[in-house]
């Protein structure tokens, strides 16, 4: 196949391009979230973002929380935002970052004022953005403007023989024209750690991995008060013929295909080093990784199940796809492409790279995915430790 | 060609996965090898659904099984060619 050239996104002022034009409505803390759910309630065209973190976090846990919430904020699939906090200072903080960006921003503090006033002028705020936001067109962009990240969840063995390598031939075509990519999950790579580590593109990339694998791995078995093949695999791994973490590691692996990767990321860092594929730290919990790629400005996201996880992200497009079978069936209003005839040989991996690039072009040009549908706007905060 | 029962990734592996609904026991499977695309068979002893693994080679305790031509975790029970191979059999190297 010819690969097509370009997709239909948004250009954005400082240069990325986002497959959504989203007007978001961000909270700054867990008890700003109602307020900001009734501005989306008020404005069409915009949603708000809750979650449950955002007070008395420090340190490394507290930078994250920033990383995480200004990277969203500046994601390009976000065209413009309206953030708000209990507090003016953090809330400054978060505007003023996304501002550099050049996209609209502005930033509602709640304390002195209360919700009815600050849902009033946040209000005021977000009708503007959303009606601006609401004129802005598709243009072609080169494929190069796509940023993919790519996590697997709910494995099973049909992962590892037809969705994540299909995944991996989509990598191996669509490296060389320029795109970002981006896998996660340090802790589901144990067992294939060394083999992973050989794919770093410089001895610094390399003896960086292992020092991140090693440094996530020691973590957990410091904390791990039973025996772990409880919960890696999980449950729905091992119903799926997954016995040991290794096998998942190995499955799991599949999706850079023969990639080699340039850097290892912090999470929800954004890569600096131009296009290619980056690894980046991250738990291999679908919420928290997720939200992690799209705060370090991954556009789109592909997300292959075996067994069927239906996650979905605030602000990436998630594209699914299953080399199950009886998933793709059951489980069908969740599968935005079936590679299941990779088992029965009536589709070989080259085909399912090809009808996977043309998926996510579709999506990236505007084609909602299942996920998005069937309203999945999961957005979890990566927690380092608790809060003071 | 046959229609593929059982798919194993690389050569060296003494494991293949079930691509079918489910074999049932004393069935004749056909395996194909995914890295070198040759086939074989092999006779199951269990029932074993889809996507579950069927041992390829008689094992002994203590034995390594590999996939992918890697090590996927140790047998902690002896396991007979054609039977299934699970949590029952088989655990982790790595915790």
């Amino acid at each position: 196949m010819e690969i097509p050239k370009s997709f239909l996104g948004f250009k954005r002022e400082n240069g990325r391009v986002g497959t959504r034009n989203h007007v978001v409505i961000l909270p700054v803390d867990d008890i700003s979230n109602a307020c900001a759910e009734a501005v989306a309630n008020n404005i069409k065209g915009t949603f708000a973002i809750p979650h449950a973190y955002g007070r008395l976090q420090f340190g490394a846990d507290l930078e994250l929380f920033f990383d995480t919430m200004i990277g969203t904020g500046k994601n390009p699939n976000v065209a413009a935002c309206v953030v708000i906090g209990i507090e003016p200072k953090w809330t400054k903080r978060i505007v003023e970052a996304i501002a550099k960006t050049g996209k609209p921003v502005e930033g509602f503090s709640i304390e002195g004022a209360g919700d009815i006033k600050t849902i009033m002028t946040a209000s005021k705020k977000a009708q503007e953005f959303s009606q601006w936001a609401s004129e802005k067109q598709r243009e072609e962009c080169p494929l190069s403007d796509l940023w993919i990240s790519v996590k697997c969840g709910e494995s099973d063995t049909t992962s590892g023989m037809a969705a994540n390598p299909a995944v991996g031939n989509l990598m191996d075509k669509l490296e060389p024209l320029g795109v970002h990519l981006c896998f996660g999950e340090t802790s589901e790579l144990t067992g294939a750690e060394k083999v992973c580590a050989t794919r770093g593109s410089t001895p610094e990339a390399q003896k960086k991995f292992m020092k991140t694998w090693s440094d996530y791995n020691d973590f957990i078995l410091k904390e791990a008060t039973n025996d772990l093949s409880e919960s890696q695999p999980t449950a729905g791994n091992i119903a799926g013929g997954l016995t040991t973490i290794e096998e998942k590691a190995f499955g799991n692996f599949q999706k850079i295909g023969s990639r080699k990767f340039i850097d290892v990321l912090t999470p929800a860092e954004e890569p600096k080093k131009g296009p290619g594929l980056y690894f980046m730290d991250t738990s291999s919990a679908a919420g928290e990784c997720l939200t992690l790629q799209a705060a370090a400005g991954f556009n789109i996201h592909l997300f292959p199940t075996g067994q069927g996880n239906i996650i979905g992200n605030a602000i990436e497009p998630v594209v699914k796809l299953t080399g199950n079978p009886s998933t793709a069936v059951n489980m069908k209003e969740h599968i935005d492409l079936d590679v299941s005839k990779i088992l029965k040989r009536e589709m070989n991996m080259d085909q399912a790279g090809d009808e996977l690039i043309n998926t996510t072009i579709r999506a990236a040009s505007g084609r909602l995915t299942c996920a998005e549908v069937l309203g999945h706007k999961e957005f979890i905060m990566t927690k380092l430790f608790r809060s003071a | 060609m046959a229609d593929t029962d059982i798919i194993i990734h690389d050569e060296k592996d003494n494991v293949g996965v079930v691509v079918i609904e489910k074999i049932t026991s004393n069935q004749d499977c056909n395996c194909w090898i995914m890295e070198n695309d040759k086939s074989v068979t092999i006779q199951s002893k269990n029932e074993i659904p889809l996507g579950h693994k069927i041992a390829m080679i008689d094992f002994k305790e203590g034995d390594t099984i590999l996939k992918y031509g890697h090590d996927i975790g140790k047998v902690v029970k002896d396991i007979k060619k054609g039977e299934h191979v699970h949590v029952h059999n088989v655990k982790t190297k790595k915790w």
